[in-house]
């Protein structure tokens, strides 16, 4: 089958029947990952599945997904991420990618960054294949600049306490239990889920950022990241 | 009615989710609060054995527990599957932390797909519960667990009780899946007032020693179950106690998983040491483990600050922070309660922990059991309560009594002054407690102190705590150790208060004492008439000296 690139960016799709979440955390600089990290695996551990095996008569087994716990360095918080080393890495180059751009844009530090799931719709030739989003997830962030050690160990101490919050109120829209796409025949698994990975199965998603300039509009380098390559396959 | 729209099958497959449901939440939990990061793999290839398609371990005797609580019922109305998770510390005085309740209710989707939808959806509360666990307060302290406090579990079957969770207790809600016979809720109450409240007496309570995970005295509820501790060290031998999970019969019988369940035999994370299984040994007395808990305290940065609550006790194996400097003669050594207590003096040991130290910390005991030794001579005092509002009516006088402050940089504060600002911390029975014992420190003056029992130190401890208490009445001393500004935990441990308190009060110079000096004027006096007598014989080599310098 052709693949094609996704057409539009997340942030200008269409977002019919796209739920869309948005959170927001202050945090240090050097927190940024952690932070980031934190929240991503958290949403991608409740939007991921065993590999699936089909077999005749139209049905499948799913394998099993591994979790592994994750203590943060600079933010005195844990979390629970699925056990795949490739997915790590995957959101751990997005994250770096986003922090690097927050760092360098010498702005106030603000920006977000989006995990948006979508679902491919194919078309036919010549027209390329849609990618509808079913469920956005926007972290926006906000550097801030501390002064002395003390007020750095108050800040580990307050992220922490706010990333609490927000892995309760991922957990509550995880919990509404609102559209999920269909599970899919063998045909179509690929547009639904990202198949690419050895060991589990998230369903499709990207990553991008925006970097808020000083005037609080979002600056033209947006930047999108597919991180699943819909072209190599 | 209800029944009858449901298939036989559909309503046997429900139920078997719904049971292995609550016995992998009640794991989840449990593991979570075992003070050691979980870490299971990722399996692309389907064993059929791993229920709602997580890696889940099973430790047999949670399991075990689980099945005895829930007795072959299901969740139902009215019939809640309760774990509680609770603390207890090395005193013996424990606080209930959470409440995790699963619950069912009438509210009934009679649409839903059983095999499918509510597998999954079960499936994706169980990744909640993993989510979840580690973001209730209780999670950093089970992390920090083992020394000064255990975290225990209790599973209970029935009505949830959260009474014991203090006033102003937080629900967090994990999430809820409808099913053709009722909706299921996971939730946990979870208590936010954390200062520390004891339920009984404060009282001393001799040390528990060698506690076996099944010894766990019954709470004084009527249907109350074991407490047991979280983190569970599970060796080959211990695992012969307990039936593994017996899974073969109970396949996952969807549609998406065909293979029947193996045997889970549960291996736990590696700890940091191997330790042989809890042994009960009611004589056995660990004086290295009050050395211990000195490195724990000035190495682990607790979140709480610490303050000196201790109705503190002399005997050794209590918290004791490191007393640098508080034996004159030698600097870096913890007395013990010495002569008649039959505890041997903890030899010199620096500051910070070392592997070394570490190990003998565990060794005398597996993982789980701490040994506290509660002082034995107490006051009957009150409870004392780090209330959330911080103020302490009794209890400081109670302190009053009982803290008895060295000579050092305090000394002129009064007492009242000292342990009010540290009555109002929370978590204040982690505080470290210093223990001085010199027997002719002419500041002190310790109370009398009777002894007092407690139920749980009856049943667990046979030898009483005669062995520690004989006569010795500096047992009350409690070195209230504070940290001054910029002191670090983990250098030796000449900080600056205590190097200050040290050297405060040198002894005077002999020179310069009266007495000494107006003895010798008048002997120097005395002396002249001979010592120029003796100068005028040797005149000559005087001057034979003196040429030469010319």
């Amino acid at each position: 089958p052709c693949r094609t690139r996704c057409c539009a960016p997340p942030a200008l799709s269409p977002a019919m029947n796209c739920r869309a979440e948005v959170l927001e955390v202050s945090v240090e600089g050097r927190q940024v990952e952690e932070a980031m990290l934190a929240v991503l695996h958290t949403v991608l551990l409740h939007r991921s599945t065993g590999k699936f095996h089909y077999k005749k008569e139209g049905t499948y087994s799913i394998g099993t997904v591994g979790t592994q716990d994750v203590d943060c360095d600079f933010i005195d918080f844990a979390y629970v991420r699925v056990s795949s080393e490739e997915l790590d890495r995957a959101l751990r180059k997005a994250v770096g990618e986003f922090k690097d751009a927050l760092r360098s844009s010498g702005s106030d530090g603000m920006g977000q960054i989006s995990l948006e799931f979508y679902q491919k719709k194919k078309s036919r030739w010549p027209f390329s294949d849609e990618c509808i989003p079913w469920e956005l997830w926007t972290i926006k962030v906000n550097v801030v600049n501390l002064a002395n050690e003390q007020e750095r160990q108050i800040c580990r101490e307050k992220v922490g306490e706010k990333l609490c919050e927000k892995i309760i109120n991922i957990v509550e829209v995880m919990n509404r239990h609102e559209y999920l796409p269909k599970m899919p025949t063998q045909s179509e698994v690929d547009n639904v889920f990202d198949t690419s990975l050895k060991d589990v199965q998230p369903y499709l998603y990207k990553i991008s950022y925006q970097i808020t300039d000083s005037l609080g509009t979002s600056v033209t380098t947006t930047m999108r990241r597919l991180i699943k390559d819909t072209l190599a396959l | 009615a209800m029944d009858t729209d449901l298939s036989s099958q559909d309503r046997k497959d429900l139920d078997k989710f719904i049971k292995f449901f609550a016995l992998k939440t009640v794991q989840v939990i449990v593991q979570a609060r075992l003070g050691e990061k979980i870490c299971t793999r990722s399996s692309s290839s389907p064993t059929g054995s791993d229920w709602f398609n997580l890696a889940i371990k099973d430790i047999p005797e949670v399991t075990h527990e689980a099945k005895k609580a829930l007795a072959g019922q299901l969740p139902a109305v009215g019939r809640s599957m309760c774990v509680e998770i609770s603390l207890k510390t090395s005193e013996g005085d424990s606080m209930e932390l959470e409440i995790w309740c699963l619950e069912m209710n009438e509210k009934c989707d009679k649409e839903i797909k059983v095999s499918y939808t509510v597998y999954n959806r079960l499936s994706l509360l169980l990744k909640s519960l993993l989510a979840i666990t580690r973001v209730t307060p209780a999670y950093r302290l089970s992390r920090k667990q083992g020394h000064e406090y255990v975290i225990l579990y209790r599973i209970y079957f029935g009505e949830v009780q959260l009474s014991g969770l203090g006033e102003g207790f937080q629900t967090v809600r994990v999430g809820t899946v409808g099913t053709p016979v009722g909706t299921i809720t996971l939730s946990c109450a979870y208590r936010i007032n954390l200062a520390f409240m004891s339920t009984r007496q404060f009282e001393r309570t001799p040390p528990i020693m060698g506690i076996i995970i099944d010894h766990f005295v019954d709470r004084p509820y009527p249907s109350s179950s074991p407490m047991h501790p979280c983190n569970y060290r599970a060796g080959e031998d211990n695992c012969a106690v307990y039936p593994s999970v017996e899974d073969s019969q109970e396949v996952c019988t969807t549609s998406f998983s065909t293979s029947p369940p193996s045997q889970c035999v549960f291996t736990v994370t590696k700890a940091h040491f191997q330790t042989p299984p809890p042994v009960v040994t009611d004589t056995l007395k660990v004086p290295v483990m009050g050395l211990a808990f000195s490195h724990q305290l000035s190495s682990s940065r607790l979140s709480y600050q610490p303050a000196a609550l201790g109705v503190g006790s002399a005997d050794m194996g209590y918290p004791v922070l490191f007393a640098g400097g508080l034996n004159a003669a030698h600097p870096h050594q913890l007395i013990g309660p010495g002569k008649e207590g039959g505890v041997p003096p903890i030899p010199s040991q620096p500051a910070h922990g070392t592997q070394a130290d570490q190990e003998r910390m565990c060794t005398p005991l597996d993982g789980v059991h701490y040994s506290a030794a509660t002082p034995s001579s107490s006051e009957d005092t009150e409870t004392v309560s780090n209330s959330s509002e911080g103020k302490c009516g009794s209890p400081h006088d109670l302190l009053e009594t009982i803290f008895i402050r060295k000579v050092g940089a305090f000394v002129n504060k009064p007492i009242n002054q000292v342990t009010m600002a540290n009555l109002d911390i929370p978590f204040a029975m982690f505080a470290p407690k210093n223990v001085e014992l010199e027997d002719n420190d002419p500041m002190v003056n310790p109370p009398d102190s009777p002894e007092t029992e407690s139920p749980l130190q009856g049943s667990l401890h046979s030898e009483g705590s005669s062995g520690s208490s004989t006569g010795n009445t500096h047992d009350d001393f409690v070195m209230i150790d504070f940290k001054p500004a910029f002191s670090k935990d983990d250098i030796l441990p000449m900080d600056l208060g205590t190097f200050y308190r040290e050297f405060q009060n040198p002894p005077q110079l002999s020179s310069l004492s009266i007495d000494i000096g107006a003895q010798s004027m008048a002997e120097d006096l005395d002396s002249l008439p001979e010592k120029l007598a003796v100068h005028e014989k040797n005149v000559k080599e005087f001057d034979a000296f003196v040429e030469t310098l010319q």
